[in-house]
């Protein structure tokens, strides 16, 4: 089965431990520091967790959007760092656990969990046959199974090829693609709808679920950029992998920095246009006190400087400033949930401290760590892929 | 080719045709190599990694469109701002004149526009040389063949290092499967830009006549026409129509009994005149503006009827009923409030001049008429 020209050189290094114990270092500060954020005002905490949840479930699902984009337009360039995706899709592992302490605490997040609140409102009244705790439930239940069972997919079928080198395999995630498609996009715009947008249940966008996708991807591409160039400038890869693959991630982040921004815009316009005070108050809570510097700097955070940084064609093939681009884009990202969800928490003034601080801490030291241990046992490039050749190969 | 001159004294260079476009590679490496600076490499699909191999430099035109866009930004923001907040200012849903997320869309598109056809028209007039179409290596064998199945690369004669025998045995080392030497056509030597031709001026003035007066029968005349004038035809009622939805036919309606439309006036003393007379007090002194006021809005509105000097001597010939003088008796005792209600009311045959007449306006006519009739019954004390 095996085709000989297929086959290349490449020795699975392990990875540092020296990475391992940073991770775990920052995971135990961050841990305490979580811990004690709780204990001190958990009603904060809880909001904090709610931005590290989705923050964590944007770049594990948004890779595993990556994955089947890559096996449905049968790109080769990404094949060489797929293996990165596969890893990073695993963060979707670890969201039971986060969900467990965000739900215990639903009634200081959701306004609509209220049932008492609920009797008196006559439109959550109308929104109580979707917005209540054990339908809410429900469907975290089913999308997360639903991840979970197309993460084993893509995983286990692309891990059984780095033995068998079976060709028919590449064809079978094709097809698990194509399905994982629709799942996608109905999973994720439900989970931008319960966990985001009915934190203010009575505002409603229909292109929401756009806007979470749009930074999601964002998000995915800029943990899979970063991690791509680092690994392979450390020669954890495979010889041949250069400026051309590095492009390509780079103008990959340029576009959906655009395509970011035009979905942003078009939510804010639409809004802004029609003056609809049940629309209009979202924007208006984002325009009171420091939030309205917050939300000028969105524009800024997340269009106009990874605009800029990434416009010119060296940019996006200089590993350093891509590097420093794609941090931006995952900060970026995170901002942008700090300012969806922070407002219901702190209407009139951006709540900053440490406690805002402890909660990224905590969230790039868990990501490490399971970057580590996902990375252990696994090649680190997909050397049974009949595309990896050409995708060594690739030029602009 | 009908005009290609002498091979040997007008040679543009010298051309090899490959089957397999891995020759091609190392060809290209040899070139680079020797420092080859007037090549260039031919294929009829991208060769990926050619160009890099190649060492090109990266196309100026990245800037060109960069300025192109910032320009159509611009202009949007011109357009947008001059239009929509100092040329023509309207009020739409509330919002301020210069409400820049409205205006972002057309920045957006200018944007877009300026940049790709800008850069298009840049590439075809500036590096193509449109409308000249004319190449050296244009309808020779070597490029028929190379669009086809071949890939070919080419060095030309100006280039410092070319020489004729050297290049042939260069291209011969590397398994050429042909060589073709190609001349310079007559026209290419006396090469003159065709951009300023009359028949080119002429062909874009005939194009322009043809869209705009294309632009101008479907804007004002087809769009007029059936069935293309369904636009016209709605379902709403125009000014002075009759409508067959109410009772009384009009379709213009009245306000309701007992309302007063928002920035109208109300005027209490209806069917009131003595009334009026009593309670109405000029609010307006006699200044000199006042007084132009008056004078203009009399000539315009009141003097058709009532005469230049209100001596009832209209200039209608007798088309209309003239009017009583207003240096009568009766109307130099009227209070203003009377002749005010006059003007709002009408009298006998006179309509209401309310709506052609501001409140101001109407003060400032009574105090003029009062000027009139002061100059024509003047007293003993006015002389002195």
């Amino acid at each position: 089965m095996i085709q000989e020209n297929l086959v290349i050189n490449y020795q699975r290094k392990p990875l540092p431990e020296k990475l391992f114990k940073l991770g775990l270092l920052l995971l135990v500060v961050g841990f305490v520091g979580v811990v004690l954020a709780y204990i001190t005002n958990s009603a904060r905490a809880s909001f904090n967790l709610l931005v590290v949840f989705t923050w964590i479930a944007s770049i594990g699902v948004g890779s595993m959007f990556f994955i089947g984009i890559e096996y449905l337009t049968g790109a080769v360039w990404s094949v060489p760092f797929r293996r990165v995706a596969e890893i990073t899709a695993s963060f979707v592992l670890v969201l039971p656990i986060l969900a467990i302490p965000i739900l215990s605490s639903i009634h200081s997040l959701y306004h609509w969990s209220h049932t008492e609140a609920v009797q008196v409102d006559q439109i959550l009244k109308n929104k109580s046959a979707y917005l209540n705790q054990t339908f809410f439930i429900v469907r975290l239940f089913i999308t997360l199974l639903l991840w979970f069972l197309f993460y084993y997919l893509f995983t286990s079928i692309s891990r059984k090829q780095d033995k068998s080198f079976d060709q028919s395999l590449t064809k079978k995630n094709t097809i698990v693609s194509a399905v994982f498609m629709p799942v996608f996009a109905v999973t994720l715009t439900f989970f931008a709808i319960d966990w985001l947008m009915s934190l203010e249940p009575h505002w409603y966008s229909t292109i929401f679920g756009v806007y979470y996708f749009a930074g999601s991807f964002l998000a995915a591409l800029g943990v899979f950029t970063f991690v791509s160039i680092s690994l392979n400038e450390n020669g954890f890869l495979v010889d041949g992998l250069g400026s051309e693959h590095y492009y390509s991630m780079g103008a990959l982040i340029f576009a959906f920095t655009n395509f970011w921004a035009y979905i942003a815009f078009s939510q804010f316009m639409l809004i802004w246009y029609a003056n609809l005070p049940e629309e209009t108050f979202w924007f208006i809570n984002r325009g009171v006190g420091s939030w309205l510097y917050f939300s000028i700097g969105i524009i800024f955070v997340k269009f106009i400087v990874p605009y800029i940084l990434l416009l010119p064609q060296p940019a996006k093939m200089d590993p350093l400033r891509l590097k420093i681009a794609a941090l931006w884009v995952l900060f970026a990202h995170y901002y942008d949930l700090f300012w969806v969800v922070m407002p219901t928490y702190s209407k009139g003034g951006v709540p900053f401290g440490w406690m805002e601080l402890v909660f990224p801490v905590f969230t790039v030291g868990l990501l490490i760590v399971l970057f580590y241990i996902f990375a252990k046992n696994v090649n680190l490039v997909p050397i049974g892929d009949p595309k990896l050749k050409r995708g060594l190969e690739f030029h602009l | 080719m009908d005009n290609q001159m002498n091979t040997s004294e007008n040679l543009y260079g010298v051309g090899a045709l490959f089957k397999d476009p891995n020759k091609i590679v190392k060809v290209v490496e040899k070139l680079v190599e020797l420092g080859y600076k007037h090549w260039d490499v031919h294929s009829s699909y991208p060769l990926h990694g050619i160009p890099k191999r190649m060492r090109l430099k990266w196309s100026p035109l990245g800037y060109v469109a960069l300025i192109l866009g910032l320009t159509g930004t611009l202009t949007g923001l011109f357009l947008t701002w001059w239009t929509m907040s100092v040329d023509y200012p309207l009020t739409i849903g509330g919002k301020p004149w210069f409400s820049f997320p409205a205006f972002v869309p057309v920045l957006f598109e200018l944007t877009v526009l300026l940049a790709s056809v800008g850069t298009a028209i840049v590439m075809l007039f500036i590096i193509f040389k449109f409308p000249n179409n004319q190449h050296p290596l244009h309808d020779t064998e070597y490029i028929n063949k190379v669009s086809v199945d071949h890939f070919g690369v080419f060095i030309e004669a100006k280039d410092e290092l070319f020489e004729l025998e050297k290049v042939k045995s260069l291209f011969n080392d590397f398994g050429a499967d042909e060589i073709i030497e190609i001349a310079y056509d007559r026209n290419e030597v006396t090469f003159k830009p065709k951009v300023f031709d009359v028949k080119f001026i002429s062909f874009l003035v005939v194009i322009a006549i043809i869209t705009s007066s294309v632009a101008y029968l479907f804007n004002n005349k087809i769009l007029y026409l059936p069935p293309f004038d369904f636009m016209l035809k709605q379902f709403r009622l125009g000014p002075q129509e009759s409508s067959t939805f109410f009772a009384d036919g009009f379709g213009m309606r009245k306000p309701p009994a007992g309302t007063v439309a928002r920035n109208q006036e109300f005027y209490p003393f209806k069917n009131k005149p003595d009334e009026a007379g009593m309670k109405l007090v000029n609010p307006l002194l006699a200044t000199q503006e006042n007084l132009e006021l008056g004078r203009n809005k009399f000539n315009t509105f009141c003097s058709p009827c009532h005469g230049w000097r209100g001596e009832g001597d209209s200039r209608l010939n007798g088309q209309f009923p003239n009017p009583p003088s207003l240096h009568s008796e009766k109307v130099r005792n009227w209070t203003d409030g009377r002749i005010y209600h006059v003007i709002m009311e009408g009298q006998n045959v006179m309509p209401s001049y309310a709506s052609q007449l501001t409140e101001k306006e109407r003060w400032a006519v009574i105090l003029y008429i009062r000027s009139l009739q002061r100059a024509l019954n003047a007293k003993q004390e006015d002389i002195q």
